[in-house]
């Protein structure tokens, strides 16, 4: 099994941690993974801005990094579901056809291709997932309020069976927190109101900890936390999986 | 004004924001306890949505086998391309029956037509019968939401209102106290008008006859008290049979307001005997957008506001917002395909989150919708120089990994380096009300390569 590691540019310059949690978490797991080092960014910051056109150069880099792997994995819910979703602007190679059907957010590949759950970590604390949305009701990583059927949660699989987790129920538990790449500049009063709300609902649910499949989410969140200085702590949730407290 | 300028205006008073937030999202709970309940609900989506795609690919047959079978019971079906045609249809059926006074049940056609400035230039007196309808009448305000178009006004400013229009006593906003007047106030209007105008929500093409719901009972009031009954219906109304109705109304009022079904679903097939009733049936761009591929679906809309209650930019920025007939995500699709440049700034006003799309009975794809707006947008509509440029930038960026490592070295050194005041100023809107990371020394890419040494 070949594996090729993603890590979004945002999590590369500013988030390293966040990486190299993802590392030691897949070789806890003994996958042994490549990480090619001529990878950038997935497009998604101009694709969303409406830009497509001007991620063409960045895609055809992420496939030409990626296109000799059985499986990519990234901790990022949003930029696995942008190369699933958004692909169809470069011609269907079979190169990158492979690509899209390959990509996998972490929890997903832990859950649904290792099919494993507990990973022996441990983490005493109180803890708040926030459903990534392009993960959530993308890649249906988790069933969504909104549609009628079974529950299920990969991100929630996992975090249950972390020694010491307690998984806080929240009042909204799917409601996007307002980062929304560009949007969070462009609609800036709306985007920061969101984030406001959504971190008040964790601190009336008793979090001590959020977490979250995507570090975008939670850099807006993170932001707003330390702005206002409010009693929360914010880790990505590769960084929980591969605690050992 | 964009959506994001009037946005933040809105936004300025955070108690009114969190009071409509809360307002929407009871609705949205109630939609979630309501369908959740529903065995096959998702089947019943895949129907509707079915159902609607159908109609949209053989439009053209439905429409004339619905105008055959309307004319058949006796009702006049005019056509109208636009709105202007639309409103001049209006006019010259109430200039023949005399009419002077006439009410109107909800219709958010009527509104995308301006039909009632039109007739009130002639002297007409129009009343929006539908209690929300009649506070932004009264307010001189558009509808804020397609199916609870007061729901930006608190009772206090209803109360308010009433007392400048109304001429009733202040009563601490007394909601009991409120509707008992308005219900005396349209009463009247009810019983002396010469003509009643409806919406139609769902028209059958097999029989030739219309459905209209309500909760109050005023499109019920007004069409069988006045003596000319005229129904304003978009094409896209039609649904083949009458048991697709099944289907539809299961949807509809579920997903507006969590009912199991609105209080009055008004079957409405012929005239009674000595009146008279008339069907204008209005394209105003919808064939237009139907030869759109990427935006056909947009035509599925059953108009339940759904995904506004869901949307959390909708319920924090209010539906004038907007600035659009038809607000909220479902208005962001529709209005782009009406004017480009005027209605730019709506496909943004979402974070693609995709909540819409999940609670869209009829399961348009609005989400994937906003997406290709914005790819339209940016080629054919001017865009701010900083913008294009910063994407261009980017773009190049990313399909070299040098420079990317190039910019990354010096945005971390800024990050840890500069003081607060310096990154947060203008123009970074980001630190406006938000820290950035504080920027670490070593990337992922030198850690990996530090790491691969050592190994």
């Amino acid at each position: 099994m070949k594996v090729g590691l993603f890590i979004p540019c945002y999590i590369n310059q500013l988030y390293p941690q966040v990486g190299i949690a993802t590392v030691e978490v897949l070789e806890k797991l003994n996958v042994e993974i490549v990480y090619p080092t001529g990878q950038t960014c997935c497009g998604q910051p101009m694709a969303n801005s409406g830009y497509e056109n001007e991620s063409v150069g960045a895609c055809n880099n992420f496939v030409q990094n990626f296109k000799e792997f059985d499986y990519i994995v990234t901790p990022s819910g949003s930029c696995a579901y942008h190369v699933k979703k958004h692909y169809n602007i470069l011609e269907q190679t079979p190169e990158v056809v492979k690509v899209r059907d390959n990509v996998y957010e972490l929890c997903d590949f832990i859950v649904n291709v290792l099919k494993i759950k507990d990973l022996g970590a441990s983490f005493p604390a109180k803890v708040g997932v926030h459903k990534s949305c392009h993960g959530l009701r993308g890649l249906r990583l988790g069933s969504c309020s909104e549609v009628v059927g079974p529950y299920f949660s990969s991100i929630d699989d996992l975090l249950k069976e972390v020694k010491g987790v307690e998984l806080m129920e929240l009042k909204r538990k799917d409601e996007c927190c307002g980062f929304g790449g560009t949007f969070a500049v462009t609609e800036e009063a709306v985007s920061v109101k969101m984030g406001k709300d959504k971190i008040q609902d964790h601190l009336d649910s008793g979090v001590e900890v959020i977490t979250a499949t995507d570090t975008s989410c939670l850099m807006h969140l993170e932001g707003l936390v330390n702005r206002n200085k409010q009693p929360l702590k914010i880790l990505h949730v590769a960084e929980i999986l591969n605690s050992q407290l | 004004m964009s959506h994001s300028k009037l946005a933040s205006i809105f936004n300025k008073d955070e108690k009114k924001v969190d009071w409509h937030d809360k307002a929407l999202w009871f609705v949205r709970h109630k939609r979630d306890l309501s369908v959740h309940q529903v065995k096959g609900w998702e089947s019943l989506r895949d129907l509707g949505h079915g159902i609607k795609a159908h109609m949209l690919s053989n439009l053209d047959s439905y429409l004339q086998e619905f105008e055959k079978n309307a004319q058949a019971n006796g009702v006049e079906v005019h056509w109208a391309a636009n709105g202007e045609e639309h409103n001049q249809i209006v006019h010259k059926i109430l200039k023949e029956n005399n009419a002077k006074k006439i009410v109107k049940s909800k219709s958010m056609l009527t509104e995308e037509c301006h039909l009632n400035p039109y007739l009130e230039a002639d002297g007409m007196e129009v009343i929006d019968t539908d209690l929300g309808e009649r506070i932004v009448q009264l307010a001189k305000e558009p509808p804020s939401h397609i199916v609870l178009p007061a729901i930006h006004k608190n009772k206090h400013e209803v109360d308010e209102l009433f007392q400048e229009h109304l001429g009733t006593e202040p009563c601490d906003g007394d909601p009991q106290y409120l509707t008992h007047e308005a219900r005396k106030h349209l009463r009247e209007k009810f019983i002396t008008a010469d003509a009643a105008i409806t919406g139609v929500n769902f028209a059958i093409a097999e029989t030739g006859g219309f459905v209209v719901c309500t909760n109050e009972g005023n499109a019920d009031m007004g069409a069988h008290l006045a003596p000319v009954h005229i129904a304003c219906m978009g094409v896209e109304k039609i649904i083949p049979k009458q048991e697709h109705l099944g289907v539809f109304l299961r949807l509809l009022a579920r997903s507006a307001t969590g009912q199991p079904i609105t209080t009055y679903s008004s079957h409405f097939r012929k005239p009674k005997d000595g009146r008279k009733m008339h069907i204008v049936i209005v394209d105003n761009g919808r064939s237009e957008q139907l030869s759109r591929p990427d935006f056909r679906a947009s035509l599925h809309c059953i108009r339940c506001g759904a995904c506004m209650n869901t949307c959390p930019i909708y319920r924090r920025s209010g539906g004038h917002s907007y600035d659009a007939t038809i607000p909220g995500p479902i208005g962001s699709i529709l209005s782009p395909g009406k004017d480009l440049t005027k209605h730019s700034s709506l496909p943004f006003a979402s974070t693609l989150c995709g909540s819409c799309s999940n609670v869209c009975p009829v399961k348009i794809d609005i989400h994937s919708q906003l997406y290709k707006w914005r790819q339209i947008i940016t080629k054919e509509t001017p865009q701010p120089f900083v913008k294009k440029a910063s994407m261009k930038m980017m773009g190049t960026m990313f399909s070299k990994p040098s420079q990317f490592e190039r910019v990354g070295k010096l945005a971390r050194w800024s990050l840890r380096t500069l003081p607060k005041s310096v990154i947060n100023a203008k123009p970074n809107t980001w630190g406006k009300e938000r820290d950035l990371p504080k920027g670490p020394k070593q990337s992922f890419d030198e850690w990996y390569a530090e790491k691969r040494k050592q190994e």
